[in-house]
């Protein structure tokens, strides 16, 4: 990888790494913000979306394949973390 | 095709941001729900293409094309899910979302319930 494309891609994942970090401090704040529950779980959910971009943009800047398999067992984790809550907040408004 | 890697990423995460000022922003949960699952799903699959297209080989695109399958089945899922709880607890922020389908079609299933057990 020489060149001036190799560049280009080098500061494109710089940009794409601090963008994802500017979204992951907004998410922070609704998280700490949040008026309700769930206002949080959705801030849940934003932050493990951008965890799992975070890991591939870090795949691609150390080269190394294996950490997508991080990315599918996230992605499931955070499926099933906010099904759990979902129904949580569903049983609390009933009792 | 590095070219194309960078575009991909510098758009899949502008969308990611997009989507966190959105859940920032915006006045109720009803409408950031909306920002989450749109520009979050856009987001994610556009960085995750990326990531394929900069390896081009198997070992990545069988766990890329997951992840973009799992977000694509389970972020409107979980949108849903969470709009939904939502409601239930009597969140109802914002006046301007109208108009309250849900509602009535709650106030239908109460009142078809007993007719059903009877």
């Amino acid at each position: 990888m020489t060149g001036p494309a190799a560049g280009f891609l080098a500061g494109s994942v710089t940009l794409a790494m601090a963008l994802l970090v500017a979204a992951l401090f907004a998410a922070l704040l609704r998280l700490l913000k949040g008026p309700t529950l769930p206002d949080r779980v959705l801030a849940l959910d934003l932050i493990t979306s951008l965890v799992v971009g975070i890991i591939a943009v870090r795949s691609i800047s150390t080269g190394q394949t294996a950490l997508l398999r991080v990315c599918v067992a996230i992605a499931l984790l955070a499926f099933l973390g906010t099904a759990a809550w979902a129904q949580y907040i569903k049983k609390e408004s009933e009792s | 095709m590095d070219v194309l890697v960078g575009v991909l990423l510098v758009t899949g995460a502008a969308f990611m941001l997009l989507s966190a000022v959105g859940i920032l922003r915006l006045p109720d949960i009803f409408i950031r729900m909306h920002a989450l699952t749109k520009a979050g799903t856009f987001g994610v699959t556009g960085v995750i293409l990326a990531v394929i297209l900069h390896f081009r080989n198997l070992e990545v695109l069988g766990p890329g094309l997951m992840v973009i399958l799992f977000f694509f089945i389970t972020f409107p899922v979980s949108g849903h899910l969470i709009g939904r709880a939502a409601y239930l607890i009597g969140i109802r922020d914002s006046e301007r979302t109208r108009p309250d389908e849900l509602a009535e079609a709650l106030a239908k299933e109460k009142g078809e319930k007993p007719e059903r057990g009877g």
